[in-house]
């Protein structure tokens, strides 16, 4: 195969990947204009995409530069706090709602990409698993963090207290954005299912260029051997920082996404703690390291079924787990892998051409 | 000039003089032999020309640059490439994608191009593609180019580790024990195969092995090491027939 067919290849997967997602989006919409759809679908479209996006996100780092982040949830978060701390403070301003959430998710993906940049600078250069140990702790101290963070803002300029809200010490007319463990109240819901859609899109789009680029490659060598990474020239700390900060600024988009979807926004163990990270990490080992339709796939999947199961009570979460080992087994066991590949060869009528790079 | 003169290189870990007063002249198209016996400091002196360790004495110009102390990456832009002992691929990266990562830094479109697969990003794959494959061919792996590499056969895996070295564009390679596993017909077809890289890319090499018969073949010149420090220098038939040499590593 030559160069251009083998761009061709590329080019028609990720195509399928997008039109997968844009068939999803339809169907849902579809769905909800018949007007059968429950509430409970309705407030789930939203949480699809965010735990999409986090997945693809994740996968940046544990697929393609092959280093474990336990504490991805801390990003969301970061993402999540700022943005909405902008869009309080833009409310009433007139500014128009689009412009503000473009704004937002800007705001939003900065910010975690600089806090992902600190983390990634003493850790990325150490080899072995320290990454996973720090993100850990990172995600835990920021939720703690903000659980305590008092932030208001008033004539004079922006106030910052760990202990209430009175240490603020707001002048007439202030306002108290961040209210410690009660979090931010009132955050305006800009968000639907049509821009979770659009920055699934986007991210996916990010994720599959950077992958089939001379960089993308370059992280993947680092990730398979870093040594001869090395020898080669490529910088291994540089370019594992580099997907690490990308990844957490989509995680932080992800996170306005969060933020602009609930009235009222706290950083709890539920939505922003280490069962949150941990549940993320369940997407991408079962949807594939290194496959990022798989990462959407299994998040949409391992999302909907806890909720399409409530009716069957006690017998849920049992069903549960056996979904995740057939997951593990459809996505992992070489010989299911060669079954699957077998039958899609079939499929299309083609001969075995022997490629079978992740 | 030289393409790469050492002088007194030395280092040592704890008590340990690994390699003391190390001192090599290297000129351009040669073909040059490291050898000894195990645990002599060869690996070492490699380590230490490239950058995985820091000398602790001397200097290590290429053409005439001192490179002592610059760190891998720098190392390798400067001009010098390597293969290991135990073959370092990247496993689940392509045959064609392992040689276009040794291209990272010859083809600079930006993240931003990538992105929006500007002219400049296809002008620049395509352009990589074309040398990746020639250099491929070269190697007679042109067949196996979307295979992964982990999934190749021993000695192909040799021939992709050399490929990708040349394909960062080197002024010396360093290949570390090419022969290593291998049996007397690849032996005899990696001789092929190095030659025909110091004759098709006008290549300095400077090689460690413990195969008499390839070193024997191919060399121009050798150096003897022997705990650290040089036992013997000169050209091969001589240095192979020196008693001291025979005495310390070949036995007599």
């Amino acid at each position: 195969m030559n160069g251009n067919g083998r761009r061709k290849k590329i080019f028609q997967s990720d195509m399928a990947s997008y039109a997968m997602i844009l068939a999803a989006y339809l169907a849902a919409e579809l769905f909800l204009r018949s007007g059968a759809a429950g509430s409970l679908f309705k407030g789930l479209l939203v949480p699809l995409c965010i735990y999409s996006i986090m997945a693809l996100s994740l996968n940046l780092v544990v697929g393609i530069s092959g280093e474990l982040s336990l504490g991805h949830a801390g990003f969301m978060c970061i993402g999540a706090f700022s943005s909405a701390s902008f869009s309080m403070l833009m409310k009433g301003q007139g500014l128009p709602n689009g412009l503000c959430l473009f704004l937002a998710i800007v705001i939003g993906a900065l910010s975690a990409a600089v806090f992902g940049f600190l983390i990634g600078i003493p850790v990325l250069r150490l080899k072995g698993d320290y990454l996973a140990i720090v993100t850990l702790a990172f995600g835990e101290i920021i939720k703690n963090l903000i659980n305590a963070l008092y932030f208001g803002v008033d004539e004079r300029g922006a106030h910052f207290s760990l202990k209430d809200g009175a240490a603020l010490k707001l002048a007439g007319g202030g306002r108290i954005i961040i209210k410690g463990a009660q979090g931010i109240t009132g955050t305006p819901k800009l968000s639907n299912f049509t821009v979770g859609i659009i920055l699934l899109l986007l991210s996916l789009f990010l994720v599959l260029r950077l992958m089939n680029s001379r960089t993308g490659r370059a992280i993947a060598a680092v990730r398979d051997n870093r040594i001869a990474a090395e020898s080669i020239g490529l910088d291994a700390a540089r370019l594992k920082l580099l997907a690490f900060t990308i990844s957490a600024a989509i995680a932080g988009a992800a996170g306005v996404l969060y933020a602009h979807n609930l009235s009222s926004l706290q950083a709890l163990p539920k939505n922003f703690g280490y069962n949150q990270s941990i549940m993320i990490l369940v997407f991408v080992v079962l949807g594939g390291i290194g496959n990022m339709r798989g990462s959407v796939i299994a998040a949409v999947l391992l999302t909907l079924l806890p909720e399409l199961l409530r009716s069957l009570n006690d017998y849920r979460m049992l069903i549960y787990a056996v979904v995740l080992i057939l997951m593990m087994l459809f996505t992992s066991s070489p010989s299911f892998l060669s079954f699957r590949r077998e039958l899609l060869l079939r499929l299309r009528g083609r001969g075995k051409d022997g490629r079978e790079v992740s | 000039m030289a393409v790469l003169k050492a002088e007194a290189l030395g280092i040592s870990f704890g008590g340990l003089k690994a390699v003391d007063d190390f001192h090599i002249e290297i000129e351009k198209r040669e073909l040059y032999g490291l050898i000894g016996p195990n645990g002599a400091g060869k690996t070492t002196i490699f380590n230490l020309l490239t950058g995985v360790y820091r000398p602790e004495s001397g200097r290590i110009l290429l053409d005439g640059e001192n490179i002592a102390g610059k760190s891998c990456v720098e190392i390798n832009q400067r001009g010098i490439a390597r293969t290991f002992q135990n073959i370092r691929l990247f496993h689940q990266l392509s045959v064609l994608d392992n040689v276009k990562a040794g291209f990272y830094h010859h083809f600079p479109y930006s993240l931003l191009d990538a992105v929006l697969h500007t002219p400049r990003y296809f002008r620049q794959e395509k352009e990589m593609d074309k040398r990746a494959e020639e250099l491929l061919s070269v190697f007679e792996l042109s067949e196996v180019s979307d295979c992964r590499a982990g999934n190749l056969p021993y000695g192909k895996q040799r021939k992709l580790e050399i490929a990708r070295a040349l394909a960062t564009g080197p002024k010396l390679l360093l290949l570390d024990e090419p022969a290593a596993g291998m049996n007397p017909n690849e032996t005899e077809e990696l001789m092929g195969t190095i030659r025909l890289v110091r004759d098709r890319f006008d290549m300095t090499i400077l090689l460690i092995e413990h195969d008499m018969k390839l070193v024997s073949g191919i060399c121009d010149r050798l150096t003897v090491l022997n705990f650290g420090q040089v036992l013997k220098q000169g050209e091969t038939a001589e240095v192979l027939h020196d008693p001291e040499v025979v005495k310390a590593y070949l036995g007599e």
